[in-house]
């Protein structure tokens, strides 16, 4: 059996080690600092969504898009997805001629999950939808799922197929060894493997920057907010075109409410903190497209923090100082929909060194000005 | 006109608030009232946010209507809000604080909007909160706590009616039985469900508690005043029963008819807010098995310009809580350069002699008063009232794997409703130590987010202005 490591515990991470572990002949370890699912893994808006991904993101969306139909089947548990659809509202016209444009642009390239929608068939999707909407880009299988029970259902999974998880465990070195392995050294002693994946997330550029490589990418702190119970009244999951917003009721009817508002980061200390003059913006965004909202009860509001390359896309290749580890990370707040697919690939690139499916866009070489 | 002078001047609560203030005190109960009354008295503005409708907090509780005061406890609040009212603190009663950010900014509630202000210096005094005690049939109409019941009392002089029982243990059963008999209120019994031996496990402090005989000689005279007038039954398993509300309990198996029943077990600080302010830690206190903020002598937390005060810092007692109040002032009026430091320790001094005495009977009273053990909660029993989890429902996630509170609330959703676990949380944290076989401290607290008090979209819409 080969040896390999997987450090960080978020679903990227047990994506990647479930992947692995189920290609013959690997044994994994995954490491985690803290407990499994500490971060964004755990609280992010669990939005399963390919309408308006970057274009160089579409391929693998679509391609996960397809896993999370059939999520039971690759760990157990339907992680509490629901396919209500996704729908990205107009304000204007302005905003109705900006998604003519994209989704022009979306069927050109030869996908056809996107749809523009009238004012008639937005309000028949979202009866409670103010009445300034005037239509919306839909991708009516799009949906979300529960994170947390997300991040549980792939953790049992990876487990199951032989993943032994360490919690508790923080990484402090990497090197080459002379036999050709990876050292990894933790405050709890050194592991060796042959290949080594780093999805350590917000952290993961530190991982790298041990061996030597500098990857840009900053942080990011998305902040959400959860109402008290309300009857139910949105069934999809509802963004804007020109304002930030997420937005949707979840089945035991609170509401949860994100789009990107930045809390503050402390990256040393390990968390995040809200900033209630910028929520304050979400929450206006939300009341003003449903209405229905505004005396609703707020009960909770959070931030998780995640890795945020310049471009807003995540970070997959192999590294370019320490052969045989592989980089995972800097989803900017989207990775949640794309955690299957991307721990697939990157599991294939640990075992054979290349991978048919398409994250070649991913690859740090991007940052890399020519000479 | 100073600001202070633009501030008292104004009356109701339109009043316009600065955009920076030198001390924020949440909560005008003794020790808020306290602290704002000193941090006056070394110049500083002060703004004091209290989520009721006069001062007082809880043991002093609408004293000023209560004029002239008869007896001791009353002295001392009409004292404590004369001296706060004459201060030049502004005041905002009916202020519901929900947010605390770094850098001292201040988020709260009064009369529908939300407001902030950017304070230097904050001090905390949210006193304390009951510690639940979850029975069987808890949640039935009819079953409410001995706090909230003393509130009824204080505010409104109501006095129970019909079949009343008491239930619980800790000093604060047998002081409201005291109060409600001086109003002529009826109590049909009193379950003592306090483990035995309690004098043998407090007798070591009881050296040091005499250094305060008088709240041991109170404490006596209650019982004896409340037992001649009242059955008290020992017991240790309760039960409340009845078809949609409350009709009879059920002690150690005997039935007995109810309308009322007034729950107790112990008061623990109030750390709703502090827990949710990033990097102020608490220490696990295992006599009376909760949390409390790590302070020095002052009343400083881990947050530089964060400060706590009175019980919401370790369950005191009023009187040592006006205490820590005015010391805690002293240490932010040196932090903010009003006074030296060497005035500051001048005046603190005998302060901190009188607080020493206050806290002497503490020790004891802790040891006599331990809370129930949560290992006997029956497995049917509701802990998490908001989304209805019960004790069994915890011990089984617990046995899945899930070793914290916060786990919990993704297995269960214990503390995810309305109440964000301000009811439960002790519970829900007991229940899970003891079915781990751990001290509560190895268990980390529910974590606490902001908004720690529910506030509606609409409220935080408006700010974004």
């Amino acid at each position: 059996m080969k040896k390999a490591l997987v450090i960080g515990g978020g679903l990227h991470g047990l994506s990647t080690a479930l992947h692995l572990a189920r290609t013959p002949g690997w044994q994994v370890t995954l490491l985690e600092r803290r407990h499994v699912g500490r971060h964004s893994s755990g609280v992010n808006a669990g939005g399963v969504r390919r309408l308006g991904r970057a274009l160089p993101e579409i391929a693998l969306s679509v391609i996960a898009a397809e896993m999370w139909q059939n999520i039971t089947a690759l760990v157990g548990d339907d992680c509490g997805f629901r396919a209500t659809g996704q729908v990205k509202v107009a304000e204007s016209t302005a905003d109705m001629a900006k998604n003519e444009a994209r989704v022009a642009q979306v069927r050109a390239l030869g996908w056809s999950h996107e749809e523009v929608v009238d004012q008639v068939e937005v309000r028949r999707l979202l009866p409670a939808v103010s009445r300034h909407v005037v239509g919306a880009i839909v991708t009516r299988d799009d949906g979300s799922a529960d994170p947390m029970r997300t991040v549980m259902a792939f953790r049992r999974a990876a487990e199951q197929a032989g993943v032994t998880i360490v919690e508790g465990v923080a990484v402090t070195g990497l090197e080459a060894t002379a036999e050709g392995t990876i050292r990894v050294d933790t405050d709890q002693g050194p592991y060796e493997a042959e290949r080594v994946a780093n999805c350590a997330g917000a952290w993961a550029p530190d991982l790298a920057a041990l061996t030597g490589e500098t990857i840009p990418c900053g942080t990011k702190a998305s902040m959400m907010i959860v109402t008290e119970r309300l009857p139910p009244f949105v069934d999809p999951t509802v963004g804007a075109t020109a304002r930030a917003l997420s937005f949707k009721q979840t089945a035991a009817g609170t509401v949860v409410i994100g789009g990107g508002h930045q809390g503050r980061n402390d990256k040393a200390a390990e968390t995040s903190t809200v900033l209630f003059g910028s929520l304050a913006h979400a929450a206006r965004i939300a009341a003003e497209i449903f209405p229905c909202v505004a005396q609703a009860r707020i009960v909770r509001s959070w931030t998780g923090t995640e890795a945020r390359p310049p471009d807003d896309m995540p970070v997959i290749g192999e590294s370019r100082t320490l052969p045989g580890l592989f980089h995972s990370f800097g989803f900017s707040g989207h990775g949640f929909q794309l955690s299957p697919a991307a721990g697939a690939a990157v599991a294939e690139l640990m075992a054979r060194g290349a991978t048919n499916l398409p994250v070649a866009p991913f690859t740090q070489d991007r940052f890399t000005v020519p000479a | 006109m100073s600001v202070a002078d633009e501030w008292t001047a104004a009356k109701d609560g339109a009043a316009p608030v600065a955009e920076k203030v030198d001390l924020l005190v949440l909560g005008a109960g003794p020790a808020g009232m306290a602290a704002a009354t000193e941090a006056r008295a070394h110049g500083m503005s002060v703004l004091v946010l209290d989520e009721n409708a006069a001062p007082g907090g809880q043991v002093h509780r609408a004293v000023e209507a209560r004029l002239p005061a008869k007896d001791d406890q009353d002295k001392d609040g009409a004292k404590l809000a004369a001296a706060f009212r004459a201060s030049g603190a502004q005041y905002r009663p009916g202020a519901t604080l929900w947010a605390v950010e770094p850098e001292g900014k201040v988020f709260w509630s009064e009369a529908g909007a939300a407001r902030s202000v950017r304070a230097e210096r904050l001090i905390l005094c949210a006193g304390a909160t009951e510690r639940p005690l979850p029975i069987p049939g808890w949640t039935l109409p009819g079953v409410m706590s001995v706090g909230a019941a003393q509130i009824a009392l204080k505010t409104s002089g109501l006095v129970p009616e019909g079949a009343v029982w008491l239930a619980g243990q800790g000093p604060l059963l047998w002081l409201y039985a005291v109060q409600a008999l001086a109003k002529g209120g009826r109590i049909a019994g009193i379950v003592d469900l306090s483990p035995p031996g309690g004098l043998r496990r407090a007798q070591p402090h009881l050296l040091r508690a005499l250094k305060a005989p008088e709240y041991l000689w109170r404490g006596l005279v209650w019982q004896r005043q409340v037992k001649r007038a009242v059955q008290v039954i020992p017991a240790r398993d309760l039960r409340a029963e009845g078809e949609g509300r409350l009709a009879r309990i059920l002690v150690d198996g005997v039935a007995h008819p109810a309308d009322l029943l007034l729950l107790h077990d112990g008061v623990v600080p109030n750390t709703q807010v502090t827990r949710a302010i990033a990097g102020l830690t608490h220490g696990w206190d295992p006599v009376q098995r909760c949390w409390r903020p790590g302070l020095d002598l002052w009343g400083n937390t881990a947050v530089p310009g964060v400060m706590v005060a009175g019980d919401s810092g370790g369950i005191g007692g009023a009187r040592a809580a006006a205490l820590s109040g005015r010391i805690a002032a002293l240490e932010a009026g040196r932090a903010l350069g009003r006074i030296t430091t060497d005035e500051r320790d001048g005046r603190a001094g005998p302060l901190r002699l009188l607080r020493d005495r206050q806290l002497a009977p503490r020790l004891f009273l802790d040891a006599m008063f331990p809370p129930l053990p949560e290992a006997a909660i029956p497995d049917e029993t509701v802990l998490c009232r908001c989304e209805e989890v019960t004790a069994g429902r915890v011990r089984q996630a617990v046995a899945l794997g899930c070793l914290g509170a916060n786990q919990t609330k993704a297995f269960t959703r214990a503390g995810m409703g309305p109440c964000q676990g301000r009811i439960c949380g002790p519970a829900v944290h007991g229940v899970i130590a003891a079915a781990r076989g751990v001290q509560g401290g190895e268990v980390d607290p529910f974590r606490t987010r902001f908004p720690t008090k529910p506030l509606t979209l609409g409220e935080l819409a408006a700010l974004a202005g």
